[in-house]
């Protein structure tokens, strides 16, 4: 996958109604290839709206998002949605949507489930795994599909430590691999161990986009200050 | 990122059940040897002659005998629709209707039973006795509950006649105590049963008839109360569907020695209910 | 109230006894019920993820269709069934009519509406859960019928009991194209209306309680079917 020509993402002038409510509003964004991206603001800033209109999932009322070159792109979600099958099959339904033929399939499968420790219980239903043993079936299935592009919000919010430490691990191994990963989090400790940049969004617009070892020392906007002293009230 | 649609695994196992399931529905129809359709009247099913005749019909002839009972008016129009290969019912003027506009070949007399007026056994309208139309006449006078089948089978159209002989006009009579039930003759009795009404019914349904209540025979004997079954083959040059040799084999039969012989042993508790008179030859 | 113990008497006797008609009557009643249910569900669960999923112009309006054949009169599905099959009908020519084989269609068509009608429920329910996630791996609406089917398949085994037990329940359309004929088109409602019209109430009762039971067995079957497969798959 590293060998994969990078893609470069321009958002431009987004914006999203949800509701009768302003989600986006005349958001603009470059994302630029080879960084790990991070997400940041307060609850309702529209972050989760802002992965979902990138990745396509929701058609903004306005503006648009386009790509340097044909990119493939993959989401992971706050709650993994686990198909009634094996996490085996969970995988190999994701590849044969997608137009991959056997024995790729199984191949791709088979290697994804190993890149994330699940080798073992391949053949368990999905529904019955660990919260944590979802998600990181949820980031095998993503990464079965080769994205240029993996999306994840909040994909650990509703994990424990342990868990969440695996799962930062994984996510942290995919992006040595090439994989351009957008994320958000509310654990702004991830944010510094996952992130090369931060984006951070207030009222549907990024007010910033800051190299992360500056940002939570010296972020460039108010709101983002503001921001940082709510979370880290001892600064 | 866009795909076409595959039949998955899931989808071809559904469609294998559903031919499997089609063959299935089709087997019981399929595996049958020859048979034919009769359509009959409930006074004849309900009391158990078929059940009684139709294997030795079946033994004789190698035929099976599909019986499907219903009133006298919808028998003979399963008769036109084509839906029946023979009729055998009891309207004398429907049949002979039936066959002059061409739905049936030939109307042949098979056997006869008779009718008879039950009511409540303290008789409130003084209806006992042997004449129908006196009967008839002392209930409507005395507005006494009587239950019609109003369903255009034989009974209702034999019903429709007596009144008419008996000179009362339902039309201008017709009060709260003729009650129109419009179904079979059982559904009717039972009703009569649950009012303790007067009723006009066949003697077979009633001899098999079990939830009787408070209700007995109060007129019966009239000769006018006899009920002519007549049994006819439905025309295959107006339905090319009716199995024209194996139906005219049961006409034939019901009306031979053997069939007649197997009507007349017909009984319940000792009491036969069908007499068989069949002209000899047709 | 005697006349319900006495039944119940006589139910038990029927059952006890083995009596080969009554079998009869009650293999054919499961049979054609099931070959009912199954038919009605090719066409329903389909039908009915189909436009739980699906988005396409009169979609509301099929709905609201769908939900107003839940409560379509059995006797006008068995006219219309008996005039489609009737020899002097466009359907005449396979003469069916008198079968079980036009049982099995009258009470097809009685049940797909309802398998359809809730299929649509449980699989809209299902659909919001997914929508996202199938979108995102790339899924088409169109492709997503199948998954949901699959996925919700446990809930939908109900919904395919609730039309199995329509099918078997169905008393008006069945005496119409079947004729209820003995031994070969009668089955357990058919012999109930019967014996009800021969004033043979407690027999008439006692199959009654027959066919209940059979109901709750085939019920009971299928809820243990899928307590079990639902503890295994979660």
């Amino acid at each position: 996958m590293a060998e994969r020509d990078p893609s470069t993402l321009h958002a431009r002038d987004l914006t999203v109604v949800l509701g009768g409510v302003r989600a986006l509003d005349g958001l603009d964004l470059t994302l630029e290839p080879g960084l790990r991206t991070v997400v940041l603001g307060a609850n309702g800033a529209g972050k989760s709206v802002l992965l979902r209109t990138l990745h396509g999932l929701i058609r903004p009322a306005r503006g648009e998002v386009t790509w340097s070159r044909p990119t493939r792109q993959a989401m992971v979600f706050q709650r993994p949605v686990m198909l009634r099958r094996s996490a085996f099959a969970n995988i190999t339904y994701a590849l044969a949507v997608n137009g991959v033929p056997e024995p790729e399939r199984t191949r791709r499968a088979a290697a994804a489930l190993a890149r994330v420790g699940l080798a073992a219980i391949a053949s368990r239903p999905a529904r019955v795994l660990s919260g944590g043993e979802q998600q990181r079936l949820a980031l095998a299935r993503a990464w079965a599909l080769e994205p240029d592009y993996l999306f994840l919000d909040e994909p650990t919010a509703s994990l424990d430590p342990g868990a969440t430490a695996e799962i930062e691990r994984v996510i942290a191994s995919f992006a040595a691999e090439g994989t351009r990963i957008v994320m958000t989090t509310h654990n702004l400790g991830q944010a510094r161990r996952l992130a090369d940049e931060i984006v951070f969004i207030h009222a549907g617009r990024a007010t910033e986009r800051t190299a992360a070892d500056l940002f939570f020392d010296h972020p460039a906007s108010r709101e983002a200050g503001l921001f940082l002293q709510g979370e880290l009230p001892w600064k | 990122m866009e795909v076409t649609l595959r039949p998955g695994r899931w989808s071809s196992r559904l469609a294998r059940m559903a031919v499997a399931s089609t063959l299935l529905a089709a087997y019981p129809a399929a595996a049958q040897g020859t048979f034919i359709t009769v359509s009959s009247t409930t006074s004849t099913e309900q009391s158990g002659l078929f059940r009684h005749i139709l294997p030795e019909f079946t033994k004789a002839t190698g035929i099976e005998a599909r019986v499907v009972a219903m009133g006298t008016g919808q028998a003979l129009d399963m008769g036109r629709r084509g839906d029946a290969d023979v009729v055998f019912v009891h309207d004398q003027v429907a049949e002979e209707k039936f066959v002059a506009e061409g739905f049936g070949v030939k109307r042949f007399e098979v056997m006869y039973n008779d009718f008879v007026i039950v009511g409540p056994k303290a008789d409130p309208a003084k209806a006992r006795g042997k004449d129908v139309l006196a009967g008839l006449k002392a209930i409507a006078a005395a507005r006494a509950p009587f239950v019609s089948r109003a369903d255009k089978s034989g009974t209702h159209a034999a019903e429709l006649r007596y009144w008419k002989a008996a000179g009362i006009d339902l039309a201008n009579d017709k009060g709260p105590w003729y009650r129109e039930t419009g179904s079979g003759m059982g559904p009717t009795l039972n009703t009569a049963s649950a009012m303790n009404a007067y009723a006009l019914a066949d003697r077979g349904t009633w001899l098999s008839f079990r939830n009787l209540g408070d209700l007995e025979i109060v007129v019966e004997g009239d000769q006018r109360l006899f009920n002519q079954y007549g049994v006819m083959l439905v025309n295959p040059a107006r339905h090319a569907y009716v199995k024209r040799e194996a139906g005219q084999k049961f006409v034939d039969w019901v009306i031979s020695p053997a069939g007649q012989a197997a009507i007349a042993a017909y009984a319940i508790n000792g009491e036969q209910l069908f007499f068989p008179n069949a002209k000899a030859g047709g | 109230m005697l006349e319900i113990f006495a039944s119940l008497g006589l139910a038990l006797g029927l059952i006890g006894g083995a009596d080969p008609t009554l079998l009869g009557i009650v293999v054919l009643s499961i049979e054609l019920s099931l070959v009912a249910a199954v038919a009605g569900a090719a066409i329903g669960l389909p039908l009915g993820a189909l436009i739980a999923v699906g988005r396409f112009p009169g979609r509301r309006s099929l709905i609201v269709l769908l939900n107003a054949l839940l409560g379509l009169p059995s006797v006008v599905v068995g006219l219309v069934v008996y005039l489609l099959l009737s020899r002097a009908g466009p359907l005449g020519t396979l003469g069916i009519l008198f079968t079980p084989a036009a049982i099995v269609v009258a009470q097809t068509l009685l049940v797909a509406p309802i398998v359809a009608a809730l299929a649509r429920q449980t699989a809209e329910d299902a659909w919001k859960d997914y929508e996202e996630q199938l979108t995102s791996l790339g899924v088409s609406r169109l492709r997503a019928v199948p998954t949901i089917l699959w996925d919700a398949r446990f809930s939908l085994l109900t919904v395919v009991l609730a039309g199995f037990g329509r099918a078997a329940s169905e008393v008006g359309a069945v005496m119409i194209v079947g004729g209820n004929i003995d031994g070969v088109t009668r089955v357990m409602t058919t012999a109930i209306a019967l014996e009800t019209s021969k004033g043979d109430l407690p027999l008439a009762l006692a199959l009654g309680l027959v066919l209940i039971a059979v109901v709750l067995a085939v019920n009971a079957g299928a809820y243990a079917i899928r307590e079990w497969s639902a503890r295994h798959h979660g």
